[in-house]
């Protein structure tokens, strides 16, 4: 049976993985590899890698990384950050990703999608979206959550998934950083409108979290956290554990 | 040396990486004397059958690819590649393939539920199926690898070793004598994935 995936995500600024905390057994909190090896280990189904850098030389030493990772991670990676163009997918599934997230660059371009599904397959272009309530709406936020577009995100969504978006990330800005669990409200209003793979974000607080997740919306595929599994407040091993013993299907 | 045969389908960055991670001495390449010097071959691929299938031919490597495995060379398909050692696929059309392995490429649209998504992405288990293949030497009935795909082979019951379930039995593994091929990415499987390429290599020596 196919399992649910727990995805760490891992902001990458000149090389460095930010916000990182002390592990036992990880000499290195802020090496993008130490980390990744450290949550392959641990049973990440998934690693996320978000560029958080802005300039031309930054970004060749995120490339750097991610080769680095690749070569020695064997799970599936997904890049994102700073993605405009088709050349921009080109650049980093050379290096060893096998998906790509879009968000603000699908903005600026709807036929982004289009282009890069069509190029590298619907599997490859990840849709992640950050989604806030506005007047009793679902609405798409841009540039990391700051701008209001004015669109309908559900709307968007739909739309993203014809023009060939294989996965959609849904990343609620009413709930992330608050701690107290997903936006559950949200994610069933996405998952009844698409039937391509749903990945959760912003709001997970504890490992409870995860097990509501799942109990309550049997379509979402996947759980994406950064900040809880960094400092360490959530094991991904014992996670996975309460998952497995509330009859969640996950791989141990 | 070990083939991965490079006919411009797809990255092979994962896979030569993993093969290099379990210490295997691997070649990436298109030309012919290599592939007919080597003890094994990988056939990699993504995309659509018919795509791929034209530029294993242009690359002068379709009929290769057949006459080693006809000769008993180890050869192993990943994904697409393991698509294309059957004789049909009916992906956006009808198209012949390698025919090495009896059987056919259907979609799993019709075939499965339609609650369940299509591709089925993500980590399944295997079940093992006509006893436990060589290729499965050192993993684990019921061990977890990395799915992403629509299509699959069926009328294929007597070469099948693994199925995995996603509403129905869905070919996860075939093999015929020497001729291996997998639908789910051993490159991205893990520790299982690279022990299952761990095994195909040990064949090769």
């Amino acid at each position: 049976m196919i399992t649910k995936r727990i995805i760490p995500c891992l902001d990458v600024k000149n090389g460095r993985v930010v916000k990182g905390v002390q592990f036992e057994g990880l000499s290195d909190v802020s090496s993008p590899i130490e980390l990744a090896k450290y949550y392959s280990n641990a049973g990440a189904d998934e690693l996320v890698f978000y560029d958080i850098t802005a300039s031309f030389e930054e970004r060749k030493l995120f490339i750097d990384v991610l080769r680095e990772v690749a070569s020695q991670i064997f799970i599936p990676l997904t890049v994102g950050g700073g993605i405009n163009t088709v050349e921009d997918f080109d650049r980093v599934l050379k290096c060893g990703a096998d998906k790509v997230s879009v968000n603000s660059g699908a903005i600026r371009n709807p036929d982004l999608i289009k282009e890069a599904a069509l190029k590298y397959g619907d599997q490859c272009v990840v849709l992640s979206c950050d989604i806030k309530r506005v007047n009793g709406e679902f609405r798409l936020f841009s540039k990391g959550g700051r701008e209001d577009t004015g669109i309908n995100a559900i709307e968007w969504i739909k739309k993203g998934v014809k023009n060939g978006a294989g996965e959609i990330v849904v990343n609620s800005i009413d709930t992330d950083g608050v701690k107290k669990g997903f936006d559950i409200e949200m994610l069933k209003a996405v998952c009844e409108v698409i039937n391509v793979p749903v990945i959760a974000s912003g709001g997970a607080g504890c490992s409870e979290d995860f097990v509501k997740l799942f109990n309550e919306i049997p379509t979402i595929d996947a759980g994406l956290a950064a900040s809880i599994f960094h400092f360490g407040e959530v094991e991904i091993k014992d996670l996975k554990l309460l998952l497995k013993e509330n009859k969640i299907n996950v791989r141990l | 040396m070990i083939s991965i045969v490079d006919y411009g389908v797809g990255n092979l960055f994962s896979l030569s990486s993993s093969l290099k991670a379990i210490g295997a001495d691997t070649i990436v390449t298109n030309d012919k004397q290599k592939i007919l010097d080597s003890s094994a071959v990988i056939l990699p691929g993504v995309g659509a059958f018919s795509d791929a299938k034209q530029k294993l031919q242009e690359s002068g490597l379709f009929q290769v690819v057949i006459d080693e495995a006809k000769k008993g060379k180890k050869l192993l398909g990943i994904c697409l590649g393991m698509q294309m050692l059957f004789e049909k696929s009916f992906e956006y059309g009808e198209f012949d393939g390698l025919g090495l392995i009896k059987g056919n490429i259907v979609p799993l649209e019709g075939k499965i539920s339609p609650q369940l998504k299509i591709p089925h992405i993500g980590w399944n288990s295997l079940e093992f199926k006509n006893g436990k293949s060589p290729l499965f030497k050192y993993i684990n009935n019921g061990d977890f690898v990395y799915f992403v795909h629509s299509y699959f082979a069926t009328d294929c019951d007597e070469n099948v070793i693994a199925t995995s379930e996603y509403g129905i039995d869905v070919t996860a593994s075939v093999q015929k004598d020497n001729i291996f091929g997998c639908q789910f990415h051993p490159e991205k499987s893990g520790d299982v994935g690279l022990n299952i390429l761990k095994a195909f290599c040990e064949m090769g020596d």
